[in-house]
Formats: C-alpha cells, sequence, structure tokens
C-alpha cells in the first residue's frame, strides 16, 4: 500500500489499470443495457417498468459502496498520512452523490407506475435523501479550507464519523417508516430475482463499479496533475522574483 | 485532572453568564419557532396534538443548532484555546468539559422549557414524562456531536452554514427516537426501548465525539 504513496507509481499503476476498467465498463454497460432493455421479459406484474431496476439497484449499491470505499481510504489516509488516499476519498464523493442521485431519481421514476406517488417518506428512499446530505457536506468541507492538507483531514474526520453514524441512521430510519420491499438480490437464500432478469442486472453492477473504477483514475489523475502544475507555477514565480530582486 | 476538568467548566460557565442571554436566546428563539406552527397550520387542538412531539423536537434541534457555531470561535479568536491545548490534560477532555458547560447553557434549559411548550401544543398529559426523559437524554447527545461540527468548522469562513450542512444529517436518530418516544407514551405504549436506545447512543457518542472533536480542533491550532 505505501508502495502507492508515490505519485508517479500510482499514475504508472492507473495507466496500467485504466485499459481495462474502461473496456469492461464499455463492454459491460453495453450488453447490461442492451440485454435487460430489449431481451429480458417484463415483470407479470410491473410490466416494462421493472427495466429501471437496472439502472437503479446498481446505482443503489455504488452509492453505498463508494462511500465505504470513501471511509477506507479516509482511515488510511489519517492514520499513515497516506497522499492517494487523500485524493482517491476527494475523488470517490462527488462520484458517490452522483450515484446517490441517480438512485433516487430513478426510483422516483420507478415509484410513479407503481405507488402511485414520486416520492415516499419511506426508510430506504429516506436514507438515501440523507446519503445525499452526507456527501453534499462532506463535499463543502474539503472547499472549506485553503490549505489542502488540512482540507483532506477535516473531511478524512467526517467521513469517518459519518461511517460510524450510517449504520444507525439507517437502523433508525428503517424503524420508524417501511414500504420499499426489502433486500431480493443479497440474502441468506441467495438471489431471489429471476434468472432472466438477474444476469443483465449482474452485468450493470460490474459495469457500474469498472465504470466508477475508470472515473476515479481520471479524477485522482487530474488532481495530481492539477497540484503539480501548482507546484511548477509558484516555482516559477519564485524564480522570477529572485531575477527581478538580482536586478 | 477532575480539578481542572471542573475548573474548565465552571469557566464556560461563567463566560455564558457573564456574556449574559445566551440560554436566554436559545430558550426565545424554542418558544417563537414552536408559536409560529399553530400560526400555520391553524390552532384546531387535535391538529396540534398530532403535531406537538415533532413540532417540540425539531424546534429543540434548531435551537442546537444555532447555538453550536460560538462553541469554539470565541476562544480560537481572543486565542484561549491555544493555552487550554497546552493544558496538562488531554484535549479531548477539554471539548468534553466544554460540551458539558454547552449542554448546561442549551439543551438543559431548553428541557426545562419543553413542558410548557407541550402545554401551549396541547401535547397529551401522559406524554409529558416521555418528552422531558428523552430530552434529557437527547439534548446531550445533540451537544456532543454538534461539538465535532464546530470544531472541523471552526476558523473555516462562512462556517456557521457548513456546520449546518454537516451535523443535521447527524442528528436525524436522535429525533427519530426522541418523537416516537413521546408519540408512544401518547398512546399508551410502553418507552423504555425509546429510552434505551437513546441511552445507547448517548454512551457511545460520549465516548468518540470528544475524541472527534479533539483531532478537528488540533486542526484549527496548527
Amino acid at each position: 500500500m505505501h508502495r502507492f504513496a508515490n505519485p508517479t507509481r500510482f499514475l504508472r499503476l492507473a495507466a496500467a489499470v485504466l485499459p481495462f476498467s474502461a473496456a469492461v465498463a464499455a463492454l459491460c454497460l453495453g450488453a447490461g443495457l442492451v440485454w435487460g432493455l430489449f431481451f429480458a421479459p417484463p415483470d407479470y406484474q410491473q410490466g416494462d417498468t421493472v427495466r429501471i431496476m437496472f439502472i437503479h439497484v446498481p446505482s443503489a449499491m455504488m452509492a453505498m459502496g463508494v462511500y465505504a470505499g470513501m471511509a477506507i481510504s479516509s482511515a488510511i489516509a489519517l492514520i499513515w498520512r497516506h497522499a492517494i488516499a487523500d485524493l482517491i476519498a476527494k475523488a470517490s464523493a462527488p462520484i458517490g452523490a452522483t450515484f446517490t442521485f441517480i438512485c433516487l431519481l430513478t426510483g422516483s421514476l420507478w415509484g410513479k407506475p407503481m405507488w402511485g406517488t414520486w416520492w415516499v417518506w419511506d426508510a430506504r428512499l429516506t436514507s438515501m435523501l440523507i446519503m445525499l446530505f452526507i456527501y453534499l457536506g462532506y463535499m463543502a468541507l474539503w472547499q472549506a479550507f485553503d490549505d489542502q492538507t488540512k482540507a483532506a483531514r477535516a473531511a478524512a474526520i467526517l467521513a469517518l464519523v459519518g461511517a460510524i453514524n450510517l449504520p444507525v441512521i439507517k437502523f433508525s430510519v428503517e424503524w420508524w417508516n417501511t414500504l420499499h420491499q426489502p433486500a431480493s438480490l443479497i440474502t441468506m437464500e441467495g438471489p431471489k430475482i429471476h434468472e432472466s432478469l438477474l444476469w443483465p442486472l449482474l452485468l450493470m453492477i460490474v459495469g457500474f463499479g469498472a465504470y466508477y473504477l475508470t472515473v476515479l483514475i481520471f479524477r485522482v489523475r487530474a488532481e495530481i496533475h492539477q497540484r503539480r502544475t501548482r507546484m511548477l507555477r509558484m516555482a516559477q514565480a519564485d524564480r522570477h522574483n529572485a531575477m527581478q530582486a538580482a536586478d | 485532572m477532575s480539578r481542572t476538568f471542573l475548573m474548565l467548566i465552571r469557566r464556560d460557565l461563567l463566560l455564558a453568564h457573564r456574556q449574559g442571554g445566551g440560554s436566554l436566546l436559545a430558550i426565545a428563539f424554542f418558544v417563537l419557532v414552536v408559536s409560529l406552527f399553530p400560526l400555520g397550520v391553524g390552532p384546531a387542538p387535535e391538529m396540534l396534538e398530532r403535531i406537538a412531539a415533532g413540532t417540540i423536537w425539531v424546534a429543540a434541534l434548531l435551537s442546537v443548532l444555532l447555538s453550536l457555531d460560538r462553541m469554539f470561535q470565541a476562544d480560537l479568536e481572543d486565542g484561549s484555546l491555544d493555552q487550554l491545548a497546552l493544558l496538562p490534560i488531554p484535549l479531548a477532555l477539554v471539548v468534553l468539559a466544554k460540551t458539558i458547560a454547552h449542554w448546561l447553557t442549551t439543551g438543559l434549559p431548553l428541557t426545562l422549557t419543553a413542558p410548557l411548550l407541550g402545554l401551549l401544543m396541547q401535547l397529551s398529559p401522559d406524554a409529558y414524562g416521555a418528552l422531558v426523559a428523552g430530552m434529557l437524554l437527547g439534548t446531550p447527545i445533540l451537544s456532543l456531536i454538534g461539538a465535532i461540527g464546530a470544531a472541523l468548522t471552526v476558523g473555516v469562513r462562512r462556517g456557521g452554514v457548513l456546520l449546518t450542512l454537516i451535523v443535521t444529517p447527524l442528528y436525524i436518530p436522535i429525533l427519530i427516537f426522541g418523537v416516537s418516544a413521546v408519540e408512544a407514551a401518547a398512546q399508551g405504549f410502553a418507552i423504555s426501548a425509546h429510552m434505551l436506545f437513546l441511552s445507547a447512543l448517548l454512551s457511545g457518542t460520549i465516548v468518540i465525539a470528544p475524541i472527534a472533536a479533539a483531532w478537528s480542533l488540533k486542526l484549527a491550532l496548527d
């Protein structure tokens, strides 16, 4: 892990991983979408609206997964002062927030024909909404500091506090109200979804994961380059000042 | 160690007292927000009884939120935060002392005012005990979680708005358990489960929050 605290080494690794993750994302998303939208049979109750699931479920999983990844890299960054872990946490937040938003949006579009309303204060919807707020708070905290090292540590503390709190929020909200159907993909007895719908869904989940990895690499790379440019500019300004002083 | 700890609490209470009006402002805000609701939804007693618990809890939550941004800000501005960090006791204990003082000057007065507001909101007579007990357990958690937010945003531009954005989502479980306790009591159900949950949250936060807040404060002291 510490090998990759060196940005150059990380960039080399990222360059090696990027083609694969991009290819997996393109293939899985393409195949999953075509299969899910055109070839999978409509549900006997829900009809064609069940196809919203192929976007909704993977984005919900990614919304939570990205937060978990963010919390883990924040912990690594706090404990070992790992520079790249900070950048990974920072770069993950907007991606996770977008997944959360897509999940809420598709959920709302699915809720209208199924439950007859765009929004209900159901446990899962509410906890997703709270999660979006936590993502936004995290991103705002990054923005609030001028000093990037301070911002990184403050944001890491917040991400960890949020990670401890999220299960409590989820549990309390679930106790408060429930309309959404319980988990049907990951259960003790195995998936409860028919195979014809399960395979495109799994493809989409893998595709979403690979897409996240691809975008993450782009964002972290951009951040590293941005910091380098900034340092070069500052060095140049220093040289310029020194030359003027010498004149 | 415990002497320093008690001195710190005393110092903050004295400061709050001499600056004047801190608790009174929080209470005034609390009463004002609650009294807006009958004006907004109409004075029908059944309606008020239905929303009483939620209104009182939300207003209490907002009052605590408003009082948070001064928690460490004044000490940072006049430099006493640096002195507090040099004390022979851990910074987490300093934070805990300041949080206790914060609760004594906001959470406790709000809890004592709540029954009066219950009266105004036609709260069912059976529910007063649950309201006060829930707030006694819940408002310290609000101060503790708030301390983390206040420490993270101390010395930050427009820290107040950011503080609200960070802290509010973390307050949701307390709101839910506090309100459901009152509603359970109003319908004649046992409230021990809700109280146990609030106690568990309090015991957890009292350990974690001062440490997290102390870490965050160190950033401002660098």
